[in-house]
This record gives C-alpha cells, structure tokens and sequence, in this order.
C-alpha cells in the first residue's frame, strides 16, 4: 500500500522560534502563542493541513480544536495549498478610490487567474483582501502575508512580480 | 506619508535619517526624559494620573474616552498580576496612523507604556499588532529590545525597585480583535470573540486579570505630557479636545498620508494640506473618522473643524480620524455596497442580529448596485439596521448600521435612481 500520511514535523529553526513566543506569557499560559506558532508553521509549509495544526497544538500543548478554531477564525491561515507566492489584494473603500480594483484587474489579466485561484504552474496565488490598516499607500498588496507593497501602479507590479522566484 | 505639522507623536523626527526610528535618535529628540524625570524626582501614581487628567487627552482609537479617568479606574492596590494593552490592531477601513507610529517612532509607545505601567502599577504589557502589517511588528520587536538593553525595560529599571516587561503580539487577520474584549481573547490565544461588559476589562481583563487598554497614539502621547505637563498639551488643541491628532487622509486627495495637526483644525485647512483633490475634482463626501463613521456631505464637511465636538454636532464622528475623501465621481451605492460587504465578513458571528444582518444589508444593497433594487428597499435597509444596532454584545453591529443611515440621510435620491435607473448616476471606481 502506498501512503504519504507521514505526520508533518516542525523544523528545529521553526521550534525555537515557537519558543520565543513561548516565553513571552506566563508559563500557564502558554495558549497565547498559537497564533504565532501556527504563523511560523505556515510560514514552513506554506499551508496548514490538519496533520500540521495536530502538530503545532501538540507542541504548544492545547487541544487540536483549540488550534483548528484559530487557525479556522483569522483569515492569513491558508487552509488549503497555496501557490509559492500568495498575492493578497486590499479593495476597500479607501484602497478601491485610489486604484485598488485597478490593480486587482490588472494581476488577474497578467497572471491569467481570478481571485483564490492558482496560475497552472503553482507560482502564484491571488486573493481578495480586507484593509490592511495602510490605505494611505494605496493600491496596496501584501506578498505571503508578511511584505506589504505600496503604490502598486501596473509598472510596480510588473516589478513586484519579475522580482519574485 | 506622515506629515508633521504640529504634534506631539512625530515632534522632531526626522524621516530623512534611516535611523530616525532607532533609540538613540529618539533619545537625542528629548525621548525617555519623561520616564526619567518620573522615576528621579519621585513623581508619584496619583500625581502621574493627575497630569493625564489635565491634559485632556482623549482615547484616539476611536471612542475619545478620558485617558485619565481610564487610567484611575485601575484598581492599584489589586494584590495579584495585573496588564497593559496596547491595541495596535487597526483595521478600521482609512486608518493607518497607529502602522507610522510603531514604524517611525516606536520608543514614544514604548516610553508612553512604561509610564503607564508605572502610574498604574502594572509590571507586564503587551502591544497587539495588526497581522497584516507583520514588518512593523518585527520594527516594534528591534525597538524592544534597544529599549531593553538601554535599561528601560526589564527588572529595576534605571536602578529603581520599579519592573517592567513588555512584548509585541501579531494578529493574523481578523477586524474584530480591534474591539478591545475580542483583543483580549485574541491575546489569550482564542477566537476573537467579544465578551460581554460588564466586568469591564480595568477589573476582569487579560487572563481575567485587572487590565487597561489603550490605543498606540494614546500611549505615544504620554511621554510629552509628562514631560511637558497636561496644561501645554491641553492649550495645543481646544477645551474638551484637548491637544493634537492624527489624521489618516485616504481617497481623492492629491497627497494622502497621515497628518499630525492640533484639535479644531478647520477640515478645509487639512485638505489644502493634501495637496488638494485629486485631478482638480470637486469633493462629494467625506467619512470622517473612519468606515463605520457616518458620511458626511461637501457642504457640511467644509463648515467642520477636526475635533471631537464639531464632528459629532455634524452628525457624524471622529473615530479614529481616519479621513475618506471622496470627489463627484464617487456613486455612493457602489461606496456603500463595499463597506457593507467588509462588516458582512468580518462579524465574527457570535450574535445573530449582526451574523445575519450584516449579510443581509449587504445582499440588498449589492442588488440595488447590480440594478435589481425595489423601492421598498431602503426603507428595508434602515429597517434591518434599527435591529441591529444596539442589539448585539459588541459595536460591529452598529458599525456596519451606521454608514447604511449615513448614506440614506445624506445620498438618498441616488440610491432611488439606481433603483429607477438600475444604474449609477456617476462612474463610481
């Protein structure tokens, strides 16, 4: 019989990060840091399985479902496979006035795909955001979740995109 | 962009210098004088809280609540644990003041935290981050540690018996945690439910424990009223609105970004400030004081000052002062049919008024904007708000009512020609 159901495991890197969090809240509660350590397990594995929230509730030390209802609740948890880069696209209000569905539009004609799909070679992934608390640089996108780019323009864009692997 | 025209956040910095945000040049602009005049001159709680209380600051998360007042009622001689929150979580659609404070001027946060927790006796804070902004929580997390190895954070600082600790925390992408009860279940590592209040957080907070919240400008706020005394900064703004903001300009302005600027400034004079509107267009409306801040139109818009008071005589609110211009080419069904879809993803969906009524109000207004509106449907939009506005533990309900009411009020005969017309009577974005 031919199975991959190998539990995920945690790199000793993405360990000692957990730790840090760790040790920023009292030793009962250590709770607190799930959102952290399913943030640095993502980050690891690009997306979270259920194996891997097993995993990641297992090393903080809570009940899978407490994991599973955080990771199920903030919506930078990808769920499901994404692309090697995930493009976020902010079209609030704010963003929409200065060009946020420009911008949406414009990474859709280019990578050929619409929001929560992935181009056919698994590089990219686009979705539709909410604000992201930076209205003021709009159009903005956030790459991965964590590198925010602001004024994105189709020229900037074109740049962003040439510049990601 | 952050503008500084008069303040007391970004006083001094000079954005030009890479390090501007770093320790020492916070330091060489006067920074962490406050908390050393404290701890050398043997300034005491009261005497602390007292100054805060003159200074008439005001919470800038978006309530204006007394920063004093919430600073007294911490119960101080509570014998156990006790916290400070810091809610950086800003995720109200238009503000994004509290993402320049912690990237340009962290320290002053930070100084701000550790007075509070000196004035309120509290040895251990956290300050929760907003998830998408994650290179500002990394900033924040160098500015702790400069701050730790400077000797202002940690065990017996500056060589006193006073202790304090204070950590960063990241969200990852929930609007609610900014509602200060969600915040604190976030923080515990739950779902960011609201609790109900009563118990307010100063007698059951974090871990159940006494706890103040405040927001990043409130707390970046603290160190020149120390330092300064709550008379000057009073005298910077104008009576019961006492000092100077932050406005995050977003939309149709030629130079959006965030402007510090004192209290009862006219709204005419901060948008000569940003340049102007965009492409010499003519302003329509503006949602002053962020996304569940009611619209306001042109004409009364340009009669406002930036204050709390003229505001709210205006009908609207002052929030966050997160400022959204909009210019004649604005449809303002297509305007609200966006806020309304963002209130309708991200209640959380504890009580049902908000869980279903949000949908609902953006369902309707979706279908006026796609050309399928009845006339019955705006009396059924104000229909649907007046039961979930008030109905609900927290304020998302009547944050997604609010702009519905202020569009009807305000737009009403637009939203009636699209429903006759079943289409916008300008382009829209």
């Amino acid at each position: 019989m031919v199975t991959s159901n190998q539990a995920p495991t945690l790199s000793a890197e993405s360990q000692a990060q957990i730790d840090r969090e760790l040790a920023k809240y009292p030793a009962d509660q250590r709770r607190s840091a799930l959102m952290s350590a399913l943030r640095i397990a993502q980050v690891e594995h690009r997306w979270l399985s259920n194996e891997l929230i097993a995993v990641v509730a297992d090393y903080v030390g809570v009940p899978p479902i407490a994991a599973m209802e955080v990771a199920t609740f903030y919506n930078m948890f990808d769920r499901a496979p994404v692309g090697r880069h995930k493009i976020t696209v902010c079209t609030n209000l704010p963003c929409a006035l200065s060009g946020g569905y420009k911008a949406a539009d414009y990474l859709k004609q280019k990578l050929g795909i619409g929001f929560n799909e992935t181009t056919a070679d698994g590089k990219f992934t686009l979705k539709e955001g909410e604000c992201m608390g930076a209205c003021g640089y709009a159009p903005v996108l956030l790459v991965n979740n964590h590198s925010m780019c602001n004024h994105m323009t189709p020229d900037a864009i074109d740049k962003k995109l040439a510049e990601l692997e | 962009m952050t503008v500084y025209v008069k303040g007391v956040v970004f006083e001094g910095v000079d954005f030009d210098d890479p390090k501007h945000w770093g320790i020492e040049a916070y330091m060489a602009r006067g920074g962490y004088t406050a908390l050393k005049k404290i701890l050398s001159t043997g300034m005491t709680q009261d005497e602390i809280i007292a100054e805060m209380k003159t200074s008439g600051l005001r919470g800038r998360g978006g309530a204006g609540f007394p920063t004093g007042l919430k600073w007294s009622f911490m119960p101080r001689s509570f014998p156990g644990q006790k916290y400070l929150v810091c809610n950086t979580d800003e995720g109200e659609p238009g503000t994004f003041k509290d993402l320049d404070i912690i990237v340009d001027n962290p320290h002053a946060l930070i100084e701000g935290m550790i007075i509070g927790g000196f004035a309120m006796g509290i040895t251990v804070g956290y300050n929760y981050i907003h998830g998408e902004v994650f290179e500002a929580y990394e900033r924040f997390e160098a500015a702790l540690e400069e701050a730790r190895a400077a000797g202002f954070l940690g065990d017996n600082i500056l060589g006193t018996s006073f202790c304090f600790q204070l950590h960063g925390h990241h969200g990852y992408g929930a609007y609610i945690c900014g509602e200060e009860t969600a915040l604190l279940e976030s923080l515990e590592g739950k779902k960011g439910q609201p609790r109900f209040k009563p118990p307010f957080p100063a007698s059951f907070g974090l871990y159940g424990k006494p706890t103040t919240i405040n927001n990043t400008e409130t707390f970046a706020s603290v160190p020149y009223i120390i330092r300064e005394g709550g008379q000057k900064f009073l005298e910077l703004g104008k009576p019961n609105n006492g000092g100077t903001k932050l406005f995050s300009v977003s939309g149709h302005v030629n130079r959006p970004g965030n402007y510090e600027i004192p209290l009862g400034t006219p709204f005419s004079e901060l948008l000569e400030m940003c340049g102007g509107m965009r492409d010499g267009k003519k302003l329509k409306a503006v949602i002053p004081g962020g996304s569940s801040a009611p619209v306001l139109p042109a004409d009364i818009m340009m009669q406002c000052t930036m204050d709390y008071d003229s505001i709210s005589k205006a009908g609207s609110m002052l929030g966050s002062g997160a400022v959204i211009v909009m210019d004649e080419t604005t449809c303002m069904v297509k305007a609200l049919e966006r806020l309304s879809y963002f209130y309708f993803e991200e209640s959380c969906g504890q009580c049902t008024p908000c869980r279903e009524g949000t949908g609902w109000l953006y369902r309707v207004v979706h279908r006026i904007e796609q050309g399928l509106g009845r006339p019955e449907d705006l009396d059924l939009l104000l229909s649907v708000g007046g039961n979930i506005a008030g109905r609900t533990i927290c304020a998302l309900g009547d944050a997604a009512v609010m702009p519905v009411q202020g569009m009807l009020k305000h737009f009403r005969s637009e939203f009636e020609h699209h429903i006759e017309h079943k289409q916008c009577l300008v382009p829209g974005f």
